[in-house]
C-alpha cells in the first residue's frame, strides 16, 4: 500500500507491504541508515526517532501508522551544516564509543532538553532509561546531554 | 595521582601525542553516517534467514523445503545435506572442535542452525522459514554441567567417533597439588566456597552478520563482516571452505560493540558465503536479537570450587580451585591453543603467597556453544572473581576487615618482576599505593562508621573491594596461537611527501577509538599532529596481517607495533636529514617532530620537510631507500599486566531484596594513557558491565534446555538507572618492556568489578548471616539469601 511520510523535512511516498516496520521503512525503503536497529522488543532504544515531535522506538511501529506524520531521524539534527549542540555534546563528551545506540540516545536526549529547558542530572538519568548502551556506562552520555541543554539553552537565550 | 605530561599543540588543537582529545571517528558517528554492516547494500543483493531448532537435543528424520521454495521471492532453501555434499555441513571452531554450519545428524542446543533461506528480501526470507517442515525426534537432555558427567548421561557428541562420554577436556591443571596441600595442611583456617559465575552474553547493541559477495568471474569473495579478528577470519574461511587466501577479502567495517561476541565464526558467516555462491549474487545475513542471544558466544559458566588457607592473623598461605566448565554443544571458545583454559590460572590474583593450584574440568551440554567472550581478558574474569570472592569469605571467617586483609597481602613493589606460583611474571606494580588511593577517594573509613550506625538502626549497606591483576596482550608467538597462527601483530606506515600519514593495522575498533588512539602513538613518535594521521584499519586487502582487536590486546601488542614503525621511520628520517643538512646521522638529535644538528638548534628539518626531500631528487646515502615508508610486525615478550583497585557501596533494602549501586570508585593501573578521556571510557563502560552481570544478566536454561534469556525482555542489561556516576582514579606505573609504557585497559573494568558489587552486597546483608551468594543478586535472590534460602540462577527475571 502507498504510504508518504515526510522525514526531516521531505516528503518520502513508497508502495510498501502494510506490515512493513517504521525501521524497515527508513533504512531499506528510503536508504536512510542513521537509525539502527537493536532489539525487536523495544528494550533497546537503538531505533529512536520522532513521530510529530515526540521519541518514538520504530522497530515497534508500521510505517503506515506513521502516514501523514512529520519523522525526525538522526539525519535531521545538522542544521546548515551545523552540528545540533546535542552532537556537539556526545563527542566532546565523549559520551559514544561504537556509535551504535548513538543516534537513538541522541534522538531521546536532545527531546529530553527540548521538553525541558532546566532538566536535571537525575531527570535526564531517568529520561534515557529506555536507551541501552553497551559501552559507555552511561556518566559519559549524561554529560553530553548536559551539554546539550546548557548549550541548547544559551543558544535560544542569545 | 600522576600529571600529566604536557605535550605541544597541533594548529587544530590537539595534543601532539598523548593527551586528551576527542575522538577523529565521532565525525561520521554523531551524524549517523557510521557503516555498519547491515548498512551495506549492493545490487542485486539477496537476503538470508536461519531456520533455528526449537529443541535443544532432537534426532531430525527429515526436512521438507518444498513449500519455502514455491514461496514467491524464495531463491534457495539449503539444508545441512546439501552442505554435506560441498563437505561443508562441519567447520573448525577456533579451539580444535567441530560445529555444525546445518544440522545433519541431530539438533544439539535450541537455537542450532537447521536450514538457510535465501530471498529477495528480509520478510520473505522469514515468511518462508515458516513453510520449512522439519520432523524431530526430541531426545534427553543435558542442561546441566553436572549432569553432563553423570554415568547414563545421554551423549551430545555422538558425531565424533567412539565418543562415550560428555567431556570435552578431562583435567587442566596449573600450580603445583602437592605443595598447595601441604600449605592448607599447615594453615589455621581454611575456608571453601562453591563459586557459580554465571553464563552471561556480551550482547554488543549491534548483533552479528555479514554481506557475502563471490565474484562467479573472477572467484573473489568479498566478506563484509562484524569480526574483531578480520585477517585470522580470512584464514579460517580459507581452511574451511578451501577458498584461495589471496582472493578472499574480509572487511570489517564499522563494528556496534563486541566484547568478543565478534570473535568467532558463526554459522551465518559461513551461509551467507554459500548463498552467494549458490546464487550467483550477494546475501546479507543479519540475525535478530533473539538469534544473538541464543546461538552465538556467551560467557562464563564456570562452576568454581575455591579453597584458601592462611593464618589466624590472615597471612594468605595457599588457594585452590577446582572448576567444571560448560562448554555448551561444541567446544567454540576463542583462546590461545595451550591454554584450554585461558587465562583462568592467573587466579592467585595480586597476593604474595606461595602455593595456588588449580584443575579445571571442560563438558559437553546442550546449550549453545562459546565461553571465551564478554570482555573477559581469556578467562581472568572468571579467575578475579574467585580469589577476590574467597578473600572477602576469609575475611568475614577471620572477622577482619576485608581492606585490611588485602592490604596484609598484597604483593609489594620490589618483588616485580613477580613469578607467580602458577608461573605468570608479573611485569610491575605498586598495589598498596593504588589500593590507598581508591580507599581515600572513597572515604573508607567513614563508610565503615557510616554501616555500623546504619546497622544498629536496622537499615544495610555494604563496601566491596576487588583488587584485580590481568595479564592481557597474548601474546608472545612461542606459547600463543590460536589455530596455529602466532598471535604477533603487522603494522605499516606511510607517511607521504607533504607529511600527512597513513598507518595501517591489524586489529579492528569496536568503539575503543583505534583511529583516534593508533593515530596519538604515531603523533608521540614522530611529531605529526594526529588530524594529518589516518588510521587504517579492519579490512585484509589493505592491512597488514594480525590477530584482532580482543582480549585488550590491541595496545599491549599493535600499540607496540605501531610505536615501534614510527621509530623506523624516524631512524629513516635521520638519515635523510643528515644527507639533506649534509652531515652525518649521528651528528643529529630529535627533538618532537624534528631532527637537528647537535648544539646548533637552529640547522634542522621537520619531518614534513624529510618527507618531501625523502620523495624528492635529494641523493641518499648507498643503500637508502627513498621515501619515508615502514613496516613491522611485533612479537611481544611477554603479557602486559595491568591491575586495579574498585570499591563499590550499595544499599540494600532487606524487605525487598533491592540493592542500589550508590558509589563506584575505580582506580586503575593501565600503564601509560594514550588518550585519558578513551581510557576512562573503556572503564566507565566495564564498570556498566560489571553491575549488570552482579546484579541482573544471566542466560538460564529450563531443565528442557528452553533458553530464557532470548531476549531483552528476558536479558536484562544495566540501564542508566542502575548505573552511578563512577568516580575515576589512576595510579600510573609504566610496563617495562611495552615500548610506550602502556598496559591495556579495554577488560580491566569488566574483569575486576563483578566482584567489588556482589562483596559490597554481601558485606550489607552479612548480619543476615549470608557469606555467598551467586550472580545475579536480583532482588528476588537477595531475598532469598536473606531467608537462608538458596538463590536461584536458572531465571533472571521472576
Amino acid at each position: 500500500m502507498q504510504v508518504s511520510v515526510n522525514i526531516n523535512g521531505v516528503e518520502h511516498s513508497r508502495d510498501i507491504e502494510p506490515r512493513t516496520l517504521l525501521v524497515h521503512f527508513i533504512r531499506d525503503d528510503l536508504q536512510m541508515r542513521g537509525t539502527h536497529w537493536g532489539c525487536d522488543t523495544s528494550n533497546c532504544g537503538a531505533c529512536t526517532v520522532w513521530v510529530d515531535g515526540a521519541p518514538v522506538k520504530s522497530c515497534t511501529m508500521l510505517a503506515v501508522q506513521a502516514e501523514g506524520a512529520e519523522v525526525t531521524t538522526v539525519e535531521g539534527l545538522v542544521k546548515d551544516g551545523a552540528l545540533d549542540p546535542i552532537q556537539e555534546g556526545f563527542t566532546e563528551c565523549h559520551g559514544l564509543q561504537c556509535g551504535y545506540c548513538t543516534p537513538g540516545m541522541m534522538m531521546t536526549g536532545r527531546w529530553l532538553v527540548d521538553q525541558n529547558p532546566n532538566i536535571t542530572r537525575e531527570e535526564i538519568r531517568e529520561g534515557i532509561s529506555g536507551n541501552i548502551c553497551r559501552c559507555t556506562g552511561y556518566k559519559n552520555i549524561l554529560d553530553a546531554i548536559e551539554y546539550a541543554r546548557d548549550h541548547a539553552n544559551s543558544e535560544v537565550s542569545a | 595521582m600522576t600529571a600529566v605530561e604536557e605535550v605541544p599543540t597541533s594548529a587544530a588543537g590537539n595534543p601532539i601525542g598523548f593527551g586528551r582529545m576527542v575522538r577523529k571517528e565521532d565525525v561520521r558517528f554523531v551524524r549517523g553516517e557510521g557503516n555498519y554492516v547491515d548498512d551495506v547494500n549492493l545490487p542485486g543483493m539477496l537476503h538470508g534467514a536461519i531456520l533455528r531448532s526449537p529443541f535443544a537435543h532432537a534426532k531430525i528424520n527429515s526436512i521438507d523445503t518444498s513449500a519455502a521454495l514455491a514461496l514467491p521471492g524464495v531463491v534457495a532453501v539449503v539444508t545441512g545435506k546439501d552442505l554435506e555434499g560441498l563437505g561443508l555441513a562441519w567447520m573448525p571452531t577456533l579451539s580444535y572442535d567441530t560445529q555444525a554450519v546445518l544440522a545433519t545428524d541431530k539438533v544439539r542446543f535450541q537455537g542450532q542452525e537447521v536450514a538457510f533461506v535465501i530471498a529477495e528480501s528480509r520478510y520473505i526470507a522469514r515468511d518462508a522459514l515458516e513453510l520449512i517442515d522439519v520432523d524431530y525426534d526430541p531426545l534427553p537432555v543435558v542442561a546441566d554441567a553436572k549432569k553432563a558427567l553423570d554415568p547414563g548421561a545421554p551423549i551430545i557428541r555422538d558425531d565424533k567417533e567412539g565418543k562415550t562420554d560428555n567431556i570435552v577436556y578431562e583435567k587442566w591443571e596449573a600450580g603445583d597439588e602437592a605443595v598447595t596441600d601441604a600449605a592448607f595442611a599447615g594453615a589455621d583456617v581454611v575456608v571453601t566456597q562453591e563459586i557459580l559465575y554465571p553464563r552471561v552474553h556480551p550482547s554488543p547493541m549491534e548483533t552479528c552478520g555479514s554481506v557475502a559477495h563471490m565474484d562467479p568471474v573472477t572467484g573473489k569473495l568479498i566478506l563484509w563482516t562484524t569480526t574483531q579478528a578480520p585477517h585470522a577470519h580470512r584464514t579460517v574461511y580459507a581452511l574451511v571452505a578451501g577458498l584461495p587466501e589471496h582472493k578472499i577479502q574480509v572487511i570489517s567495517p564499522d563494528v556496534g560493540g563486541g566484547f568478543g561476541n565478534k570473535v568467532p565464526i558463526y554459522p551465518g558467516y559461513v551461509l551467507s558465503i554459500v548463498g552467494s555462491i549458490v546464487a550467483k549474487r550477494p546475501v546479507k545475513w543479519m540475525e535478530d536479537r533473539s538469534e544473538n542471544l541464543m546461538s552465538t558466544g556467551f560467557a562464563r559458566d564456570y562452576h568454581m570450587t575455591t579453597s584458601i588457607a592462611s593464618t589466624k592473623e590472615g597471612k594468605i598461605l595457599g588457594v585452590k580451585v577446582d572448576v567444571l566448565a560448560d562448554h555448551g554443544a561444541f567446544n567454540g571458545v576463542a583462546q590461545p591453543t595451550n591454554y584450554p583454559a585461558g587465562f583462568f590460572s592467573i587466579f592467585s590474583g595480586s597476593y604474595d603467597y606461595p602455593a595456588a593450584y588449580c584443575k579445571v574440568k571442560a563438558v559437553y551440554t546442550n546449550k549453545a556453544p562459546g565461553g571465551v567472550a564478554y570482555a573477559c581478558s581469556f578467562r581472568i574474569t572468571e579467575a578475579v572473581y574467585a580469589i577476590e570472592r574467597i578473600v572477602d569469605c576469609l575475611a568475614q571467617e577471620l572477622n577482619m576487615d576485608p581492606a585490611e586483609l588485602r592490604l596484609k597481602n598484597l604483593l609489594r613493589p620490589e618483588q616485580f618482576p613477580y613469578k607467580s606460583p602458577t608461573g605468570w611474571e608479573y611485569d610491575s606494580g605498586e598495589y598498596e599505593k593504588t589500593m590507598k588511593v581508591a580507599m581515600e577517594m572513597v572515604g573508607y573509613d567513614e563508610l565503615r562508621k557510616e554501616q555500623a550506625e546504619k546497622r544498629a538502626k536496622g537499615e544495610y549497606m555494604g563496601i566491596g573491594i576487588s583488587f584485580f591483576t590481568e595479564g592481557v596482550g597474548a601474546g608472545p608467538r612461542k606459547h600463543m596461537d590460536i589455530l596455529g597462527l602466532g598471535m604477533a601483530d603487522g603494522c605499516d606506515l606511510r607517511v607521504h611527501p607533504t607529511g600527512k600519514a597513513q598507518v595501517r593495522l591489524s586489529v579492528q575498533t569496536q568503539g575503543q577509538g583505534h583511529e583516534t588512539t593508533f593515530a596519538q602513538i604515531v603523533s608521540h613518535e614522530l611529531g605529526i599532529p594526529p588530524e594529518d594521521i589516518e588510521v587504517i584499519h579492519g579490512d585484509t586487502d589493505n592491512t597488514p596481517f594480525g590477530l584482532g582487536t580482543y582480549g585488550s590486546r590491541s595496545t599491549p601488542v599493535s600499540g607496540a607495533a605501531a610505536a615501534l614503525v614510527a621509530r623506523k621511520v624516524r631512524d629513516r628520517a635521520r638519515i635523510v636529514a643528515a644527507a639533506a643538512l649534509e652531515c652525518a646521522p649521528d651528528d643529529l638529535e630529535w627533538e618532537l617532530g624534528r631532527w637537528f644538528v647537535k648544539g646548533d638548534p637552529e640547522r634542522g628539518k621537520t619531518i614534513q620537510e624529510i618527507a618531501m626531500a625523502a620523495h624528492g631528487s635529494l641523493e641518499l646515502p648507498e643503500g637508502v631507500e627513498g621515501h619515508l615508508d615502514a613496516q613491522v610486525v611485533y612479537n611481544p615478550p611477554d603479557l602486559t599486566y595491568p591491575y586495579g583497585c574498585y570499591i563499590c557501596v550499595v544499599d540494600v533494602d532487606p524487605g525487598t531484596g533491592q540493592v542500589k549501586v550508590r558509589r563506584f570508585v575505580a582506580v586503575d593501573d593501565c600503564g601509560t594513557r594514550i588518550n585519558p578521556m578513551i581510557v576512562e571510557g573503556q572503564v566507565h563502560g566495564g564498570l556498566a558491565d560489571g553491575v549488570g552481570m552482579a546484579l541482573m544478566e544471566l542466560i538460564a536454561f529450563d531443565e528442557d534446555g528452553n533458553n530464557l534469556g532470548g531476549s531483552f525482555m528476558d536479558y536484562l542489561l544495566p540501564t542508566s538507572m542502575e548505573c552511578p556516576d563512577w568516580e575515576l582514579g589512576e595510579t600510573v606505573t609504566p610496563s617495562p618492556h611495552h615500548p610506550i609504557g602502556a598496559k591495556g585497559v579495554g577488560e580491566s573494568a569488566t574483569v575486576g568489578s563483578p566482584a567489588a558489587v556482589v562483596n559490597a552486597v554481601i558485606d550489607a546483608i552479612a548480619p543476615f548471616g549470608v557469606r555467598h551468594a551467586d550472580m545475579p543478586l536480583t532482588p528476588a535472590n537477595v531475598w532469598r539469601a536473606i531467608q537462608g534460602n538458596p538463590i536461584r540462577t536458572d531465571m533472571a527475571v521472576e
